[in-house]
């Protein structure tokens, strides 16, 4: 390479690694959080999987599962945390096309936009 | 049965799981559905929901270790992703128009074909086809840590490769599973590269893919939070824990065994696809 590498691959994939990590740390203490007030409040109840009913339109979208988490709805709560999951890998591809810019590597700021898009496109809504 | 009951037999089921599969390095996520369907009576939809998230956990988790070892090709890993992601979202999108036996018979074959996969040995054949130019253009030949010091490896057949993810993906969005052994099969048998680093990037990949189709089955309401959440645990902490064991000499023993459950399973996949139980 003739031009002097702001970040090497090797660096890149410590930070990936490090994001990933914190992703998954937040998002299972988010969801166990929820979770034992989901049980403190249904425990006792019937579990009703057996028939597909669907979730609640407030759990299916971002800003739904924002306004349950903020009511510290239990449901709520554990869903915001599956949602962080969920972007784990989303943050992951974002930090990648920083990553690739910085060493001026053009084709694979496309690629990783490309990826970024139809990520971005899942997540809110596009696909349903 | 109540609640409390029910969490805390699939969060043990999901342990299990988990352990098991980071062990034989099958990954758990290809058990969570039957085990949920046929064990205990969930609807197809809301397995496949849950287990997907499990599967983006897992991976992330796996991958957060591997990529600082040096193996998985970020490169590889990113420019298939355009395939697997593209995969995933027709796969989640089409898997609501499917009906469910369809899907269950579907997936019964999946099993199938990855017991028979884990019963051989990885290949390892050497590096003697075509370099493939394009790879060579998208600086995806590379290196990795061997035990005389790197070993340098060339990309072979990026376009079948390429194919092979796209169906890899939809496979994942159609049935809330990973694809590692679709995903592994292009890399190390198509691409031709090393195994070691095949699996590794393959475990990177595999959160992406999912994150892919997650999105639509989240908007679709199939991820329900009472029923994610302790297989997300159950995975998380299960591959954790496998992935701490010292790997000995009964690996392969284990990988059978796993191997000959996923085969009971598959066809009991099948048959309950076909009566019309699922």
């Amino acid at each position: 390479m003739s031009y002097p590498q702001p970040w090497n691959d090797q660096q890149m994939d410590r930070i990936i690694g490090m994001i990933l990590r914190v992703g998954v740390l937040i998002s299972a203490l988010v969801v166990l959080t929820g979770g034992f007030f989901y049980l403190r409040h249904y425990g006792f109840n019937v579990p009703e999987y057996g028939i597909f009913q669907g979730e609640p339109a407030d759990l299916r979208n971002i800003s739904g599962i924002l306004q349950d988490t903020l009511a510290f709805r239990a449901r709520g709560i554990i869903q915001f945390g599956l949602l962080l999951l969920i972007a784990t890998p989303v943050v992951r591809v974002s930090f990648s096309i920083i990553g690739f810019a910085l060493q001026r590597d053009k084709a694979y700021v496309m690629v990783t936009l490309i990826v970024l898009a139809l990520l971005l496109f899942s997540i809110t809504g596009g696909g349903r | 049965m109540n609640i409390l009951e029910f969490t805390g037999l699939v969060f043990s089921g999901s342990l299990m799981a988990g352990f098991l599969g980071s062990l034989t390095g099958m990954g758990g996520g290809v058990v969570i559905v039957p085990l949920l369907t046929l064990l205990f009576g969930v609807d197809i939809r809301y397995a496949i929901g849950a287990s997907l998230v499990s599967v983006i956990a897992t991976s992330s988790g796996a991958a957060a270790a591997y990529v600082r070892e040096g193996f998985s090709n970020i490169r590889i890993g990113m420019f298939l992703e355009m395939a697997t992601t593209q995969g995933a979202l027709l796969g989640a999108i089409i898997a609501s128009l499917i009906p469910t036996p369809f899907i269950a018979v579907l997936f019964g074959m999946v099993l199938i074909y990855s017991a028979y996969l884990s019963s051989r040995t990885p290949s390892s054949d050497s590096n003697n086809g075509a370099h493939d130019p394009l790879a060579a253009r998208l600086h995806m030949d590379g290196t990795y840590p061997g035990s005389h010091g790197p070993v340098s490896y060339y990309v072979q057949a990026v376009p079948t490769g390429f194919s092979l993810m796209f169906l890899a993906g939809a496979l994942s969005g159609v049935l809330g599973i990973g694809s590692g052994s679709v995903k592994v099969l292009a890399m190390d048998r198509a691409m031709h590269i090393p195994f070691k680093v095949s699996t590794t990037t393959s475990n990177f990949m595999i959160g992406v893919t999912a994150a892919a189709s997650a999105g639509v089955y989240l908007n679709r309401g199939y991820i329900d939070p009472g029923l994610a959440m302790p297989v997300m645990l159950g995975v998380l902490i299960g591959s954790l824990l496998g992935a701490r064991v010292l790997v000995g000499a009964r690996t392969r023993w284990l990988r059978l065994t796993f191997a000959a459950v996923i085969l009971v399973l598959g066809v009991e996949m099948i048959f309950n696809g076909i009566t019309g139980k699922l």
